[in-house]
């Protein structure tokens, strides 16, 4: 046997010391206050005015910004698919290209665009326009989640898309299906696991992000992941930081256990 | 009519994604400091990136960190594949369920978590932790891909080639290594490109006077923008650029059936 169990045991004790117990004392700090002794109250602090409004925005912006790029890559994977090989593979080089630059210096080209004596706004004036505040919005942020994270979307939409046997198409319209039926009762149906990766790849993200709306936002727009930021860099308070971290935890889990129902293949999705 | 409609969408997407890039690269040869006009071309926010100590060091450290942390994740990864396969199926399920921890979390959590742990051990933050930080979250990057190319086949082939007179050691070196290399090869590449890449975790758990390439930018970005971030942008775009064509032709010369590009 070449398989020895032994050899795992470097991945065993990373994954111990990298992520259980870094985990374990998320949990610990988030349910004990400064004297150490237990309590709720870093939990139900996501129930103050400030913290629940930066949840709710922070959920309503994801949620828009991921149904955005559901939007505009499920048409885009599908058009790939049914374009030449070559140019296919062109094409996909073209949509990775963007996520090998650094995604503040991404973020930062908004902010360039966006600003106030930005190109935008100076092509805005240039025609004769009032200038307009662009940056520091919630529809700057939602732009700016958009540009980042659309090709997280395409990606594994596109790697589902393409893995469909053109032969069931052929057999649908055999068997007397229209366009239309061919599109909702086969094509989407097959294409789901692909789906549900791509929401979680941009929706967690976009959910935590502290970056784009600091950058974007100018500090006026505060999200759950801002408010989560600022009690570790800024107020140094770990046990509410820890708590909010643990609220937060629950969106992620929930899109962990559709992506695990929806998607079989255990992840290669997302790579 | 179909076929229209497709290329004139592809271009307007196309148009989303670069429009933003190739603001930034005119920029970077701008003379004036605006972010609107471009008044002359000149070749000094390049001179000033490249005299900024501070920028030279945070590439030293991006680049040294993201090669040791690949590295690193890399033989732990393709060894804990070859591992996991002496398992039983359901001790494996577990361990693979663990290994997507650090891949499905939010950067944050995981940034802070690694953050709270090394708080709690009082472990001073610095290179050390940057790097144990980033090995961390490349490992399952590894797994998940040298863990395809183990297969029946392979055991197989090692065990023809023991019946056949060769040493365990010779055996893995002829028969084992070489079915995993791409997947090895491709793990190493995606774990260097994420390390590359990050900011949330570097941010959390560096120290305080250690910078990567991100957290400098982020920092500067906070104070004001200036020019030569554009300079920056423009570099990493035209390194990305050849290294993916170098790829490209690469993957289209050994393996004409696998997709001609990366999935990144």
């Amino acid at each position: 046997m070449i398989y020895k169990r032994r050899y795992a045991s470097p991945f065993i004790i990373w994954i111990i010391a990298g992520t259980v117990i870094p985990l374990a004392s998320i949990a610990y700090y988030g349910f004990t206050d400064r004297t150490g002794s237990f309590t709720f109250a870093n939990i139900l602090a996501m129930f103050q005015p400030d913290h629940f409004q930066a949840l709710g925005l922070s959920l309503l912006l994801s949620i828009i910004s991921t149904l955005i790029c559901l939007v505009l890559a499920f048409p885009m994977a599908m058009i790939l698919k049914d374009s030449k090989f070559g140019k296919q593979g062109f094409m996909i080089f073209v949509i990775i290209l963007p996520m090998w630059m650094n995604f503040l210096l991404r973020t930062m080209a908004w902010q360039v665009l966006l600003e106030r004596q930005g190109v935008i706004n100076s092509i805005i004036t240039s025609i004769g326009l009032p200038r307009q505040e662009l940056m520091n919005t919630p529809g700057a942020i939602v732009l700016g989640m958009v540009y980042d994270f659309l090709p997280f979307m395409i990606l594994p939409i596109y790697n589902t898309v393409s893995k469909i046997d053109k032969h069931i198409i052929e057999a649908a319209y055999d068997l007397g299906a229209t366009k239309r039926q061919t599109f909702t009762d086969v094509i989407i149906p097959m294409t789901v696991p692909g789906i549900v990766s791509g929401i979680t790849m941009v929706f967690i993200p976009a959910l935590t992000t502290f970056v784009i709306s600091n950058m974007l936002g100018g500090g006026k727009v505060n999200l759950i992941g801002n408010i989560i930021e600022q009690e570790f860099t800024v107020n140094s308070n770990w046990y509410l930081g820890s708590g909010l971290s643990l609220v937060m935890m629950v969106f992620i889990i929930i899109s962990m256990l559709l992506l695990q129902k929806f998607d079989k293949t255990g992840g290669e999705n997302l790579i | 009519m179909k076929k229209t409609f497709g290329n004139i969408y592809i271009l307007i997407i196309m148009l989303f994604l670069y429009l933003p890039i190739m603001a930034l690269i005119v920029l970077s040869f701008n003379e004036a400091k605006s972010m609107a006009v471009f008044t002359g071309f000149s070749l000094k926010w390049y001179d000033e990136l490249f005299n900024s100590d501070l920028m030279i060091s945070a590439m030293f450290n991006t680049f040294t960190i993201a090669i040791v942390s690949a590295l690193i994740a890399t033989v732990v990864g393709t060894m804990a594949v070859i591992g996991m396969n002496a398992m039983k199926k359901k001790s494996q399920n577990a361990l693979m369920g663990f290994n997507n921890i650090p891949l499905l979390n939010a950067d944050i959590v995981t940034g802070i978590s690694l953050m709270l742990f090394m708080l709690i051990l009082q472990i001073p933050r610095g290179y050390g932790t940057i790097l144990f930080s980033h090995t961390t979250f490349c490992i399952p990057y590894v797994i998940l891909s040298v863990k395809p190319r183990v297969n029946k086949r392979t055991e197989s082939l090692y065990e023809a080639a023991l019946d056949l007179g060769a040493t365990g050691r010779y055996a893995f070196r002829k028969i084992v290594f070489p079915e995993l290399w791409p997947g090895i090869f491709s793990g190493f590449l995606l774990s260097f490109t994420m390390s590359v890449d990050d900011f949330i975790i570097t941010y959390f758990t560096r120290g305080a006077g250690i910078n990567t390439i991100s957290t400098l930018i982020y920092s500067q970005v906070k104070v004001g923008i200036r020019p030569s971030l554009f300079a920056l942008s423009t570099i990493i775009f035209v390194a990305a650029l050849v290294v993916l064509v170098i790829i490209n032709i690469r993957q289209s010369k050994t393996d004409k059936r696998n997709k001609m590009v990366f999935n990144l």
